[in-house]
């Protein structure tokens, strides 16, 4: 297929783009393939913006005469007008739009198109390979081991083609166990707590089913993570009904009679459809423009936005808590084990592992809880707060995550080495991106896209030092201490940094921002002057007393 | 009393045994820990009630309310005891006598030289000056001198040159408690200016010709403009009501070339109330984020700090954009009156966002024009619906704009709650009595010390290391976000759950700028230092003179490495389920976890001024404000809390 095909009128003169705290501009319209650009070449102050088509959620059309107006809603959750003459070019655009912002094959987005412009230091594809990963555990430990059992996608179509397993558990065993569990997604290593060896799992739910089944090589897996004498908690990210529930579809949960030396707590995530709803009420209350808008904390709570990140974070901080503070081993699955598990072992590993709040270890972290572990990208971050087609598979997940992050962030502004803009510029990524990372829905379609090949990692262009320096955060000093978050509702901020981004003036908000870039830099400007000086000083002293020994 | 229990609020396993001791002006609380001695110091004029429970098998539960937002849960053992206190809390708290408050107690060991100067620091008729008044159009009025026209008012006025004493006079009569309108601020650029009074006695067709003579008289000192605005801060139902009573709103048709306008913001009960209902929603334990939205909500008191900022943007508004003067009342004008007008000087000068300048500013809007303090905060005991947060809400509205204009403001969040704590202390005499005749009569200046030289004797901890006095946002008029943007007033729990730490950021972005700039300054003395000895080393050199350099202490690295944080906290109680694990008690840390209640320790309560303040929250921050770590979190066994001070007190 050929783009040109989809694009009627590829451009338009005297268009005028309409933006909230900006005036209004008069410019050209362009259609490419994959951007929509729009440029104004008035005088001095030419600018352009560049749309992805996939970054755009929906478009409405209205018509005054025969000035046509577009309204583009954007996954990025920012909404610009375009008003364009003639009613047939402003039709052709707007289908134009629509077609290309929701073209269905992967292959056909951007990211199999992307040239880019900066010269690659380090493959990104290859920046966070499992066997470093493993490098670093076994350096520490020498109970676990990594398992090729998956090489193929042959056992579990979710799970990446190496994980880390109990030494003690062969690979035959884990076949058995992946039967036994929902996706065949077995129990695997998601975090090693250092300071007391205990460590976190995740797994899907076991498939118990109403006749209580049960699986003796699954019970000696997750034991064999258990230190002689001590317990365990499995934290169940459904509520005790729901999980109950599940056991009619063949799903459940585990049987303390087959578990004794585990115990299990339920939790409550919401899942799919329901976060999504969320999502969509919080962003029409927070682009709710009527003059009385007296009902905003009502429409704050209804939308239960900031209940799902108490929810999340508790969750996040029991299953810490039980590591650090109980010296418990810890098993965390829902269902499938690809949504709130995640959310909590990701949480939890910023909580616990300092490393986890550096842009490298960050980064790591999405990795490996995130894209490794299979979380679907693709189905979940398919459309944002305008979707109008209401998919089951559609959800915020990985946005109520990085919502979470910046809570704790917030929380301990010195503990990060990187900023909010870091965290905004992932969300964006996730919902469109030149790049190839967020594409698919596992590492088994990634590999089948041939991502590695035929496209950018973000990592290569995130972690140059032009673009780093933008996501540092200047007040980071390394704080190796676990971070325990405060989850009251006084302590839970609604994120205006994603959510009224486009509404609200930000220039003081970025003059502060500045302010501390500079006393920082000083500062560090300073230190290193005053440094120089002293060694200058050291030497001519030796130099002094060389001579005078002489 | 012995053996007494001081509950921790978040967790209810959590409490400290100790002693509990009364004295003539404060309560305290000293835990037993015998390394700590961990003390509570609570001042009696900051009590704002007791409650007594039930007795249970623990004992007997006396909930203590404060002023400043802390809420003291104790368990006595004796309900004999337990009622003593009660009763001598009661008496306490409820002092009938201005004597009997602690500003009439309290030595800062400062000799009569420097008490005078301290309140020498605000001066009225310099801030006139600095607005540039007297001149053409403004001058100073003695028609009050011996406060025979207002007793409410102070002796010094500004009034436009053009009103004679006839006129203020025959104004006042025709105005509630005879508060004629006079002037609150001059902005020097346009002439244009805010005036303040209260409301007309005009019930529904009664006029004044002096009246209309002072109004006309505020808009011939404009000349820039044919109009002025008259602004009630009432809602109109309030204001006609009022017309039944013989008072009541001006009528445009009475007075030439006004515009009119109400703002509606509610009366003292109203904001009474909504402040009680967010203070219970504060102190629900555990709530749900429904609870908590749902009951802020419900309480309105964000509506109201919305619409008391509505109306000093509209004035603002007016004086800087259209240039038009504007007199504002409500019903006494001492109330929304002084919040409104507060706020737009606050918007439109920035003198006022100094620390110096805010000082002036209360002073100016509040206390010298008869902002009943002794009322309102209740520190005589009087009548209960006199009281209400008039301002506190001020106060709320600066940070607010705090958070919507980081760089504009000289001071930080501390400063506005030190403040507030202190308004209801009664430590300092600035905020006794009702009037500035009242305090003249009590000789205030000659028998207590002002709040603002303590204040300023230790700005250095006050500062926001974000200001920069050339900076845009700094200059000239604020002009916040009018509407829609409800969502830019948020709940401050750094005010209202003041006293719960675990519920705030741990650690400080302010605090940890300002140990940046210190070290920073450090660092340019000692720069300037090594370059001259650089100089001299090479001179020396040169001369082939062998003088030993004998400063290798110098070398010694300043305490700039990076510090080792100390920021563990525990967990709060995240799931019940835990509790009942067989394993082993969940509750480990509880000793570490206990800092969250405020503090003082020995150490800290000893110094004079400390102890007699009271305010322990200062004493925590004192010891921890240097570092990145924010006051209220105690390092955990992994941390080095040594190491961590003495990074920032090294050098």
């Amino acid at each position: 297929m050929e783009f040109a095909e989809l694009i009627k009128t590829p451009r338009a003169d005297n268009v005028v783009l309409h933006r909230p705290f900006y005036l209004a501009v008069e410019g050209t319209l362009c259609l490419t393939g994959h951007h929509l650009i729009f440029s104004s070449r008035r005088q001095d102050n030419a600018e352009e913006l560049w749309l992805l088509h996939s970054n755009i959620d929906s478009i409405e059309k209205r018509f005054v005469g025969s000035l046509g107006t577009i309204i583009i809603k954007c996954k990025d959750l920012r909404i610009i007008q375009l008003d364009i003459p003639g009613m047939e070019e402003c039709l052709n655009i707007a289908s134009s739009i629509e077609a290309l912002s929701t073209l269905d094959s992967v292959t056909l987005m951007y990211p199999f198109f992307y040239r880019p412009m900066f010269d690659t230091v380090e493959d990104g594809w290859r920046s966070f390979l499992p066997d470093q990963e493993f490098e670093l555990l076994s350096s520490v430990t020498d109970e676990w081991r990594l398992s090729c059992i998956n090489k193929e996608f042959s056992v579990c179509s979710s799970y990446p083609p190496v994980v880390i397993v109990p030494k003690s558990i062969d690979d035959e065993a884990l076949r058995k166990v992946a039967i036994f569990r929902h996706g065949s997604r077995f129990p695997v290593l998601s975090y090693y707590h250092k300071k007391n060896g205990m460590v976190m799992m995740r797994s899907s739910q076991p498939l118990t089913g109403t006749n209580g089944r049960r699986c003796k090589e699954d019970e000696k897996l997750i034991n064999a993570t258990l230190r002689p004498g001590k317990r365990g908690y499995i934290i169940d990210t459904r509520s005790l009904n729901v999980a109950q529930q599940a056991r009619a579809k063949g799903g459940g949960f585990e049987q303390e009679a087959h578990y004794p030396q585990w115990r299990r707590i339920h939790k409550c995530i919401e899942r799919f459809n329901i976060l999504q709803e969320s999502l969509i009420k919080l962003v029409e209350a927070c682009n709710d423009q009527s003059h009385n808008m007296d009902r905003w904390l009502s429409k704050l709570e209804a939308s239960n936005w900031l209940t799902h990140i108490k929810e999340i974070l508790t969750a996040a901080c029991l299953a810490a808590q039980c590591i650090d503070r109980e010296g418990a081993s810890v098993l965390v699955h829902g269902t499938e084990g690809t949504d709130s598990t995640l959310q909590v072992t990701s949480l939890a590993q910023i909580i616990l592992d300092p490393s986890c709040r550096t842009i490298r270890g960050f980064e790591s972290l999405v990795v490996r809880e995130w894209l490794q572990a299979g979380h679907p990208f693709q189905q979940r971050c398919a459309q944002s707060a305008y979707s109008n087609s209401k998919q089951k598979w559609e959800a915020p997940v990985f946005l109520l995550f990085l919502d979470c992050v910046w809570q704790i962030l917030r929380q301990f502004p010195c503990s990060f080495e990187f900023n909010e803009q870091f965290l905004i510029m992932l969300f964006e990524h996730a919902y469109a991106s030149q790049f190839g990372t967020f594409l698919g829905n596992n590492e088994n379609e990634r590999s089948k896209l041939k991502l590695s090949q035929k496209t950018m990692s973000l990592w290569s262009w995130v972690n140059r030092s032009e673009e780093l320096s933008k996501f540092q955060n200047p007040l980071f000093e390394a704080n190796s201490l676990v971070i325990w978050p405060s989850v009251a509702p006084q302590s839970l901020q609604l994120w205006e940094g994603v959510f009224l981004r486009w509404n609200r003036p930000s220039k003081f908000l970025d003059e502060a921002h500045e302010e501390m870039n500079n006393i920082i830099k000083y500062n560090k400007e300073l230190q290193a002057k005053v440094n120089a000086l002293r060694r200058q000083l050291a030497e001519m002293e030796t130099d002094d007393k060389m001579q005078e020994n002489l | 009393v012995e053996n007494v229990r001081l509950l921790d609020r978040l967790s209810s396993r959590k409490a400290a045994l100790g002693t509990l001791y009364l004295t003539a002006t404060h309560v305290i609380f000293v835990e037993n820990v015998s390394e700590t001695r961990k003390e509570t110091w609570v001042l009696h004029s900051q009590i704002s009630s007791i409650e007594k429970q039930a007795t249970t098998a623990t004992g007997c539960p006396l909930l203590i309310r404060c002023k400043n937002f802390q809420v003291i849960q104790l368990v006595i053992p004796q309900e004999r005891d337990c009622h003593d206190v009660y009763i001598s809390l009661i008496r306490l708290a409820r002092p009938v006598k201005y004597e009997e408050l602690y500003c009439f107690s309290f030595n800062p060991k400062l000799d009569k030289e420097e008490r005078e100067k301290g309140w020498k620091l605000v001066d009225l008729n310099e801030e006139y000056n600095r607005m540039g008044i007297p001149n053409n159009y403004w001058q100073i009025s003695d028609v009050n001198r011996d406060y025979g026209v207002c007793d409410s008012y102070p002796t010094e006025l500004y009034v436009p040159k053009s009103a004679t004493a006839h006129i203020i006079v025959g104004s006042s009569k025709f105005r509630s408690r005879r508060r004629f309108p006079a002037l609150s601020y001059y902005c020097k650029d346009n002439n244009a200016s805010i005036c303040r009074s209260s409301q007309p006695l005009s019930g529904f067709s009664a006029r004044c010709l002096e009246d209309e003579q002072m109004l006309q008289a505020i808009r011939k000192a404009n000349p820039g403009s044919d109009f002025i605005y008259v602004v009630d801060t009432r809602p109109k139902l309030n204001a006609m009501a009022n017309r039944a009573a013989g008072k009541g709103y001006e009528n445009e048709d009475n007075y030439s070339n006004i515009k009119f306008q109400f703002i509606g913001i509610e009366n003292i009960h109203v904001m009474r109330n909504s402040l009680q209902k967010m203070l219970e929603v504060c102190e629900l334990k555990s709530p749900s984020m429904s609870d908590f939205l749902w009951g802020l909500e419900n309480s309105g008191w964000l509506k109201h700090i919305k619409a008391i900022m509505d109306a000093g943007i509209f004035i603002a508004k007016a004086v800087a954009e259209e240039g038009v003067s504007v007199l504002v009342h409500c019903s006494d004008g001492w109330d929304r009156t002084a919040q409104v007008c507060s706020v737009a000087s606050l918007l439109l000068d920035p003198y006022y966002r100094t620390m110096k300048g805010f000082m002036v500013l209360i002073e100016k809007d509040w206390v010298s024009f008869g902002h009943k303090f002794n009322h309102r905060y209740g520190n005589l005991d009087g009548d209960p619906k006199e009281i209400s947060p008039v301002i506190d809400q001020f106060i709320e509205c600066v940070w607010q704009l705090m958070e919507q204009f980081p760089c504009a403001f000289e001071f930080n969040e501390r400063f506005l709650i030190h403040i507030q704590h202190h308004i209801y202390s009664c430590q300092f005499g600035n905020f006794l009595c009702n009037s500035q005749k009242e305090r003249r009569e009590l000789k205030i200046q000659e028998r207590t010390y002002s709040l603002w030289a303590h204040l300023w004797k230790n700005r250095a901890d006050y500062l926001n290391p974000l200001y920069r006095s050339d900076r845009g946002q700094t200059q000239g008029t604020l002009r916040p976000q009018m509407a829609p943007c409800n969502f830019l007033y948020k709940f401050w729990s750094g005010m209202y759950n003041r006293f719960e730490k675990g519920l705030h950021p741990r650690q400080s972005v302010t605090d940890y700028l300002m140990a940046v700039k210190e070290e920073t300054q450090q660092l340019e003395e000692e720069l300037e230092l090594l370059g001259e000895r650089l100089a001299n080393l090479q001179k020396s050199q040169l001369n082939d003179n062998k003088v030993k350099s004998k400063q290798q202490d110098r070398s010694k690295q300043l305490g700039l490495s990076t510090s080792n944080n100390s920021l563990a906290n525990t967990p709060q109680e995240y799931s019940n389920d835990l509790k009942s694990f067989p394993s082993r008690s969940p509750s480990q840390g509880d000793e570490e976890d206990s800092a969250l209640i405020l503090t003082q320790d020995n150490l800290k309560s000893s110094d004079p001024d400390l102890s007699a303040n009271s305010d322990q929250e200062s004493g925590v921050e004192d010891l921890s404000c240097r570092s990145p770590s924010g006051g209220g979190c105690l390092p955990s066994e992994d941390s080095g809390k040594d190491s961590d001070e003495a990074v920032f007190l090294a050098v």
